[in-house]
């Protein structure tokens, strides 16, 4: 390289560098470091009234799946955290499933249509996607209340002669949670079968393939990506859900998300709260890496 | 003499280490005054990046540029006084025709009234006053076209740049605009510098050819002299259509096989060598005489002429191009043997 | 009725769900828009047309207090997170890959991809440790978590945008004698100027938006608006919160209505 060349790509890093910087350094202060700083308060031992005492102790660690026996020391498995883990990882799990199973239809149906009818559905679909998590939580709740809309409905049309008791129970919190992300995975469900090339349907029955076959061993095959999009984009707002467990799940009914806020609040265990956001934020990046390799393998494919 | 462009042992290498690619080597140049220079070849060849770096795009990894004799290697493109008309047209699409034109001056700070008027001017010279308060996007392509030209022209530059502005544009508006270019050139008298790949382009408008390929300038030369000698085989071939035919040279004479004998320029070099034949210059005769022996093979009807593939003695194939007549009567039946001569000074012999 | 034609696309039972989806997306939300029209405080007994819950709900002092208090973080953190967006989007697009880029996207984009709570709980942590170190307890950290978090969202639209246009228009400014200033004040800022205003709306709706991380954040008397509402959710819905929610979601839809305009590709 001449030195006119190799001047001009130092400028072009450093300005890469200059004109980045600021937006670096706020996130570097209000969003990825204190993630660190999390990270040792989750070694440190809890004060009293909150806050940390700067002493070191695994005791978050292990408390995160074991409970200590107050007696006489003893380990046993914390049932009770482990159920709020099951609780989440199943809901979180669930979620995506049904919103993929009723997202996919919506999605394909939204890319079959012209192009003025696709605008304005996918316009449809955008406005409860940006629409305030915590009012479509509201909206659903005014729904599936006891005394909701849903309730209503049905006693007056003498389905049922007492109310159902949806409200306050993991039904509620699936449905609530399936009810707000399911635009989540219409979206990048819709963009790659917006891609997809319609005549291949029509090579495949072509070569005699049936409804179901079409399905499964072309379309699936070639939207792939954007079905392990659609799941990580529901599944990890899922488990970390905070809003929506809180107001239709009540207390009983604990997330992952809540159950860290407890150690912030009455619990006033801080080092549990940082040691299972910790955990958190490993299995939500796990799965991101499942999704980077997935996505990186079909993309090689196609 | 000072040139107005030249280029001396210039060279441009991206990348670096095993990844380098080399995409102008050594190339040296002299594009005189008020002249109408293309740099001719096929895509990769590295005539967008000579071009490039005489705008100011793109640095030399070593030698230089010069500008009326003065090496302005490192000088950014805003202070260069040369100008490029895009392959993409470039035109700024939130602004109207009338302030793409006089978006140069502007940035130069020229009096709003001497910008209003040279705008005015240069709209005339391309014949798109009407369209001055349009926005690009509202235009058709060939008027796209004249809003580049007339926004490159408007600054009044020493040199104008074209990379390959017509490529975009059909047949008709093509051959229309070089007209119009050739117009233009020779009213302003400024140093055009074309770049293209299209053979025909280059002989229609140019003062002076430089055939590149592979990041090398291989000859310069008035088109006449380019189509007509050529240097070597690349040249030969990308410039028309030629026939190769195997010969072994002494003294001002190809022996061909078959044993006939053919005149070539009498500093043509002595061995084994291609001679070259363009198709046009292939007549078609009765066997014997001196003539090569050859068998027809297929004939291809053109319209204005047939081209009428013939096969030699030794197996190489030739194409002969015949006028068409309108009765038809004069096709040759294939597979009939005919003797094939070439028209006097007609042959070249190729250095490689 | 005519035979209905062969269509390689149409997949039995899909219409159908869609349409229902459709229906299940928007019934809960004009429901709630609905009853806030309602003149009693029930959610499922329609009791008459009234408009009297939401000067009910102005009238009430700590709502125009958290209202004003949401509306200022929104506006400052969507200019901040904006202003260093465009800059970093003009540093990382378009240009040669340099080392370092990847880690600039992979942080600007974080924000994406940890959960909510997470941040918030080290945003707590953190910024506990500041406010005892220093005694400052003013907006300052919200505002700075909402500018941090609203970066991607108007970095996102800023980098299609630019991304999308051509480069050849700065070379040729730079060729007609525009300096680096110049190009980019008369070329590039008015090319890029919708991509702007679209970034700041989102940025502006995620931080009106927001609940888990101004939770953690706030100090005492705080509130903003999501957050004071999700404090006056006890077993029901009180109908003045119906009818700021049905206002707010009135807001989002002119935003998003005024953004697809803006991002809309031309012709």
């Amino acid at each position: 390289m001449s030195k006119a060349e190799d001047k001009a790509a130092r400028t072009e890093t450093r300005s890469t560098w200059l004109l980045s910087a600021p937006a670096l350094v706020l996130l570097l202060f209000a969003a990825s470091g204190p993630l660190i700083i999390m990270l040792v308060y989750s070694f440190l031992t809890p004060g009293k009234y909150g806050n940390v005492i700067w002493e070191f102790s695994p005791d978050a660690w292990i408390g995160t799946i074991l409970s200590r026996d107050i007696f006489d020391g003893t380990y046993s498995l914390a049932d009770a955290h482990l159920t709020i883990f099951w609780r989440s990882v199943q809901l979180s799990l669930l979620t995506t499933l049904f919103t993929f199973l009723v997202g996919f239809p919506t999605a394909w149906f939204i890319a079959t249509r012209t192009a003025r009818t696709r605008a304005l559905l996918l316009f449809l679909i955008t406005i409860p996607f940006w629409t305030n998590l915590l009012i479509r939580t509201i909206a659903i709740n005014q729904i599936i209340r006891n005394e909701g809309l849903l309730n209503t409905a049905l006693l007056s049309l003498g389905v049922i002669d007492e109310p159902l008791v949806i409200i306050y129970t993991n039904v509620a919190v699936f449905i609530g949670m399936t009810y707000v992300y399911l635009p989540l995975m219409v979206l990048p469900l819709f963009a790659a079968i917006d891609r997809f090339d319609m005549r291949l349907l029509e090579a495949a029955y072509d070569l005699y393939a049936s409804r179901w076959q079409v399905l499964r061993r072309v379309i699936l095959p070639i939207v792939k990506p954007g079905v392990i999009a659609g799941s990580i984009l529901v599944f990890i707002p899922a488990l970390g859900a905070y809003v929506t467990p809180r107001i239709l799940g009540g207390g009983r009914n604990m997330m992952i998300g809540n159950f860290i806020e407890l150690q912030f609040g009455q619990g006033r265990n801080w080092p549990l709260g940082a040691a299972l956001s910790v955990l958190l934020l490993v299995i939500v990046t796990v799965a991101l890496m499942f999704y980077v390799r997935a996505a990186t393998r079909s993309d090689s494919n196609g | 003499m000072v040139y107005a462009i030249e280029a001396r042992s210039t060279r441009k290498v991206y990348g670096s280490g095993s990844f380098a690619v080399t995409a102008l080597d050594n190339v040296s140049i002299a594009i005189r005054k008020g002249e109408f220079f293309t740099l001719l070849g096929p895509s990769g060849c590295g005539k967008t990046t000579l071009l490039r770096m005489i705008a100011g795009f793109e640095t030399p990894t070593s030698g230089q540029i010069l500008l009326n004799g003065q090496d302005i290697s490192t000088q950014p493109p805003n202070q260069r006084p040369i100008n490029t008309v895009f392959q993409s047209y470039a035109l700024f699409p939130h602004l109207s025709v009338r302030e793409n034109v006089g978006f140069g001056l502007k940035m130069k700070g020229r009096p709003d009234a001497q910008i209003a008027g040279t705008v005015e001017r240069v709209l005339s010279l391309v014949k798109l006053e009407a369209m001055a308060d349009r926005k690009p996007q509202q235009l058709s392509g060939g008027q796209q076209q004249r809003v580049a030209l007339a926004r490159a022209l408007a600054p009044e530059p020493e040199v104008l740049l074209l990379d390959e502005p017509l490529s975009a544009l059909d047949l008709k508006l093509r051959k229309e605009m070089q007209v119009e270019l050739k117009r233009l050139q020779l009213e302003l008298g400024i140093t055009f510098i074309f770049v293209t790949h299209d053979q025909e382009e280059a002989l229609t408008m140019s003062d002076r050819i430089g055939v590149m390929s592979a990041g090398h300038l291989l000859q310069v030369g008035p088109p006449r002299e380019i189509y007509n000698r050529p240097v070597n085989r690349f040249v030969a071939d990308f410039i028309g259509e030629t026939n190769f035919i195997p010969a072994t040279i002494a003294g001002g004479v190809a022996t061909v096989a078959g044993g006939a004998r053919l005149a070539v320029a009498t500093d043509a070099p002595t061995g084994d060598h291609t001679i070259a034949v363009r198709p046009e210059h292939v007549r078609i005769g009765a066997e014997g005489d001196g003539a090569l022996p050859a068998t027809v093979g297929e004939s291809v009807y053109f319209g204005t002429d047939s081209h009428v593939h013939l096969t030699l003695a030794d197996g190489t194939a030739i194409v002969a191009r015949q006028q068409s007549d309108a009765t038809g009567a004069g096709v040759l039946a294939e597979g009939s043997r005919v003797g094939v001569s070439f028209a006097d000074g007609s042959v070249q012999v190729l250095e490689d | 009725m005519a035979e209905k034609s062969f269509s390689a696309s149409r997949i039995p039972g899909f219409a159908t769900t869609a349409i229902l989806v459709f229906c299940a997306l928007y019934l809960p939300i004009v429901m709630l828009v609905l009853y806030s029209f309602n003149s009693g405080d029930s959610v499922a007994v329609w009791e008459g047309f009234s408009l009297k819950w939401y000067p009910l709900a102005w009238s009430n002092e700590q709502v125009r207090d958290v209202t004003l208090r949401s509306l200022t973080i929104a506006l400052v953190a969507s200019v901040v997170a904006t202003t260093v967006a465009t800059m970093a989007a003009l540093g990382t697009t378009r240009r040669k890959k340099t080392k370092g880029q990847t880690l600039i996207y992979l942080m600007i984009n974080q924000p994406l991809m940890v959960p909510e709570i997470v941040t918030a709980v080290a945003l707590l942590i953190f910024f506990a440790a500041i406010k005892v170190a220093t005694g400052y307890q003013g907006l300052g950290y919200l505002i700075a978590a909402h500018s941090a978090f609203c970066i991607p969202f108007a970095y996102l639209p800023i980098r299609a945008r630019l991304e999308g246009m051509d480069k050849t228009l700065e070379v040729a400014a730079a060729d007609l004698y525009a300096s680096n200033w110049q190009a980019f004040r008369y070329v590039t800022l008015p090319l890029l100027l919708p991509g702007i205003v679209a970034g700041m709306m989102l940025a502006f709706v995620t931080s009106l938006d927001d609940v888990v991380i101004t939770l953690f954040v706030k100090s005492a008397g705080q509130d903003t608006l999501p957050t004071y509402m999700l404090a006056q959710i006890r077993r029901s819905v009180p109908p003045d919160v119906n009818a700021i929610s049905a206002l707010l979601l009135l807001l989002t839809v002119i935003m998003l209505t005024l953004f697809f305009l803006l991002t809309r590709k031309r012709d």
